[in-house]
């Protein structure tokens, strides 16, 4: 049975879901980690079918300010992918690779966005790139964008796009947690949205098309 | 502070008389349309998030849509006794999040949105008297009904009064 809408999901998609996640967070964990020289860590994901507002809560509320880097997917598996960073997060990178010292996020300059996009970049790369040897299927990624903003604003950008199949939008959300004294404040959150079609290819490759 | 604070959610709409105010959250590419009789005190905020309702064919939300919403909104403000010659708009929100270069609706919808509300209010001849649309950042926006004052917050550009 494939899935036409994505409140149809079963307990057994979910579960490759979660693998995927799994194997796509660690793999974008450990090229983090090589690249800040910091120990990152990674929570189970959470794969989690929610609208819009509940979508916002579990992100800290509609008027919390991240930083999202929005990335397209296309080529076998198409959506989109984000990365949200709480403002501890962005402030281990940019000390790592800047060495600056973030107190507020009015203080980021080009030189700490670009460094940002780049860390998208990577840790969209190495996640991709273990989907894509699991399920056999070419994936490519779009170069990141950025935006510092409310969680609110960022998130209706996948809501709208995938508004025509369903007000609902299917998470898999990965927690990373970098630093190794305030482990839990320095969190960061990778969404991986896929298309409806894109999603049954993917279960169809793991052999789970029945 | 125990004034009248109403939310609107994400593709709704609501209204309120006399006192309070009227708010919705972290408007992206959405659209948010304050309505305001002033002889009646008769206010109203819509939060679209589409164009047009024509454009799907399963249709069931109509607080969704640019055209729909504010028709609706319209009658709950006349059900107040807001008369409609009196009603004029001030909007907000409608950026793009992102600065997605590619041809898909990301990049445009909220030009579009906005463009999509102009219009609908050009129809129901609604004055906008006010407009803070467009560039690249999120907007909360309140509407004060006693003041008539439409106030937009943003994340890290500072708040605005209009």
């Amino acid at each position: 049975m494939s899935i036409d809408k994505i409140d149809n999901l079963n307990e057994m998609h979910i579960d490759v879901l979660r693998e995927l996640g799994n194997i796509g967070s660690g793999n974008a964990a450990t090229s983090i980690s090589a690249m800040l020289s910091k120990p990152v860590n990674i929570s189970v994901p959470i794969i989690s079918i929610v609208d819009y507002n509940q979508a916002t809560e579990m992100l800290g509320g509609p008027e919390n300010t991240l930083v999202g880097l929005l990335l397209m997917l296309e080529g076998d598996v198409r959506g989109i992918m984000m990365f949200l960073l709480e403002k501890d997060f962005a402030h281990l990178i940019l000390n790592s690779l800047l060495g600056q010292n973030l107190k507020s996020f009015e203080e980021v300059d080009e030189m700490g966005l670009s460094a940002l996009k780049e860390i998208g970049n990577i840790m969209a790369a190495s996640y991709v790139n273990a989907i894509s040897s699991m399920t056999g299927m070419s994936i490519d990624i779009s170069v990141p964008e950025i935006s510092i903003d409310m969680v609110g604003a960022m998130l209706t950008v996948p809501l709208i796009h995938f508004s025509s199949v369903s007000d609902k939008l299917i998470f898999i959300q990965d927690k990373f947690c970098g630093g190794t004294d305030s482990a839990e404040d320095a969190q960061s959150h990778i969404l991986l949205l896929p298309e409806v079609d894109s999603l049954n290819n993917m279960m169809e490759k793991l052999g789970l098309s029945i | 502070m125990n004034e009248k604070l109403v939310t609107v959610g994400i593709a709704d709409c609501n209204v309120v008389k006399g006192t309070g105010k009227l708010v919705t959250y972290a408007l992206g590419s959405c659209v948010g349309i304050c309505l305001y009789d002033a002889n009646s005190r008769v206010a109203g905020l819509a939060h679209i998030m589409l164009p047009d309702s024509k454009a799907l064919s399963q249709n069931t939300q109509t607080k969704k849509f640019a055209d729909t919403c504010i028709v609706e909104l319209v009658k709950m403000m006349e059900q107040l006794g807001a008369k409609k010659i009196f009603i004029k708009a001030k909007i907000a929100g409608g950026a793009q999040m992102f600065a997605v270069k590619s041809n898909s609706e990301i990049a445009n919808i909220g030009a579009r949105n906005v463009e999509a509300v102009k219009k609908t209010l050009a129809s129901l001849s609604i004055p906008i008297i006010a407009e803070d649309t467009g560039l690249n950042y999120g907007r909360t926006q309140y509407f004060d009904v006693e003041t008539g004052q439409m106030i937009i917050k943003s994340g890290l550009n500072g708040t605005k009064v209009f």
